[in-house]
């Protein structure tokens, strides 16, 4: 009495949960074994039982709608509709304390800011806008990036990374060197529609920053921040979401 | 713990988090509280307990990085249920293990087909079984689900879930024909 198989592979069978050997196996074991031919008509006896009984019970209708609250309040208001009125005047207050705040104690120079920049804002501005000026925007046109980067070999004591963001909708139109605070620095010209973006790359020992938020001055958006050894500063007059996309690119 | 990553269940769920959760865990409620209803054996303890099992899922969804959602849904109803027996029926948790599988031959099919037509005396058999034998029934015979998701929702290694079923079908099998009628169950 109690064959092995009984105890366990037999279930796996029944439940179709043997592989094709073990099936055949336990097949070839079934012809010779009475105990399991019996075993196995009472397991599928107890299995159409428990099949055809209506065991399985749903879930009230009471019970879906007490989860469907739960499952409201333990949600965000995402959409804008669900924050009261005061809230976003609050908002907007908050947010004119603070540009009022940063408008008076803006920095003369950006180096006095977060990101500590190694020229200042008025420097910057005039390094863009004389780069705008007929026949001073770039020293060599291209858009394919391995023609500009090579062009810096020799130009400056350091190489900065080239890319092209054509895809992206910032293509890559040219190069040129410029001084920034007395230092030589790579100057990439990104266009984006009719602007002219001007990306100023230079070495530097701090370490690497994220994104600074942008600066503004007459008009003008800029982004500053540091990655592996190199400084940026992005300069336009495009929208700062729009600067700050190309930012991004570069910053990968 | 074995099976899915349950996620920190800290974060703020937004209404993206909401329609992903509706579409791919909401569906499963229905056996969410069916394997409720068998492990607690009272509907109102099983509406209670699969509602806070519902809301645990919501928080540690963002824990769930796809695959099988009723299973990972089941194991965190699983989970909240023995929580609950633990603190408001200990009992039933020690009433547990008879491990020893009892060498002793099968119940005849014709006595079992006579036993088991019988939703009432299913049920009373079913409810008799300590908890973890009933989940792997429940969760084989009326959820359907493959050994490799019994594994997953109830912690059991792999290799064992088909003892632990062959375990539990016998201990079904003697509860429904030692309450069976006498003339059926002479002679087993």
């Amino acid at each position: 009495m109690g064959c092995d198989y009984t105890r366990t592979v037999l279930h796996g069978y029944l439940d179709g949960e043997l592989d094709a050997t073990r099936s055949a196996e336990f097949e070839r074991h079934l012809e010779s074994c009475r105990e399991c031919a019996k075993a196995l008509q009472s397991g599928e006896s107890l299995r159409s039982s428990l099949a055809s009984a209506g065991l399985y019970e749903q879930a009230p209708l009471s019970l879906r709608k007490r989860i469907r609250a739960d499952l409201d309040t333990a949600t965000q208001p995402s959409a804008a509709m669900r924050i009261p009125v005061w809230r976003w005047l609050a908002v907007a207050a908050a947010i004119l304390i603070v540009a009022g705040v940063s408008w008076f104690s803006w920095p003369r120079s950006i180096k006095d800011s977060a990101s500590s920049a190694p020229f200042s804002a008025a420097e910057l501005i005039d390094a863009h806008v004389r780069s705008l000026q007929p026949g001073h925007l770039t020293d060599v046109v291209s858009s394919d990036q391995h023609t500009v980067k090579p062009w810096f070999d020799g130009k400056l004591a350091f190489v900065p990374p080239v890319k092209d963001f054509s895809d992206q909708g910032f293509p890559l139109i040219g190069a040129r060197l410029d001084v920034l605070n007395g230092q030589n620095v790579a100057a990439l010209v990104y266009g984006r529609r009719k602007h002219i973006i001007n990306v100023f790359v230079l070495p530097t020992r701090e370490p690497d920053t994220p994104i600074h938020p942008p600066g503004l001055r007459q008009g003008y958006q800029w982004f500053h921040w540091r990655h592996q050894g190199m400084e940026y500063c992005a300069i336009s007059d495009l929208s700062a979401s729009e600067l700050h996309e190309l930012a991004q690119l570069i910053y990968q | 713990m074995s099976g899915f990553d349950q996620g920190k269940g800290s974060d703020v769920l937004d209404a993206q988090d909401r329609v992903r959760f509706e579409q791919l865990v909401l569906p499963h409620l229905d056996a969410a509280f069916n394997l409720a209803r068998w492990l607690l054996r009272r509907r109102a303890d099983s509406e209670d307990v699969a509602q806070e099992a519902m809301l645990r899922a919501y928080r540690f969804f963002r824990g769930f990085h796809g695959g099988d959602a009723r299973a990972w849904l089941l194991q965190i109803v699983r989970n909240t249920c023995y929580t609950w027996l633990e603190k408001n029926r200990p009992v039933e948790l020690m009433t547990e293990f008879d491990e020893e599988l009892h060498p002793q031959s099968s119940a005849s099919p014709e006595a079992l087909a006579i036993a088991g037509d019988n939703r009432e005396r299913l049920t009373q058999a079913l409810e008799t079984l300590p908890p973890r034998f009933r989940e792997v029934l429940v969760l084989r015979e009326l959820e359907g689900c493959s050994y490799k998701e019994i594994a997953a929702i109830t912690a059991i290694p792999i290799g064992t879930v088909m003892s632990a079923l062959a375990r539990a079908r016998q201990r079904l099998q003697r509860a429904l024909t030692a309450s069976a009628p006498q003339e059926t169950s002479r002679g087993l």
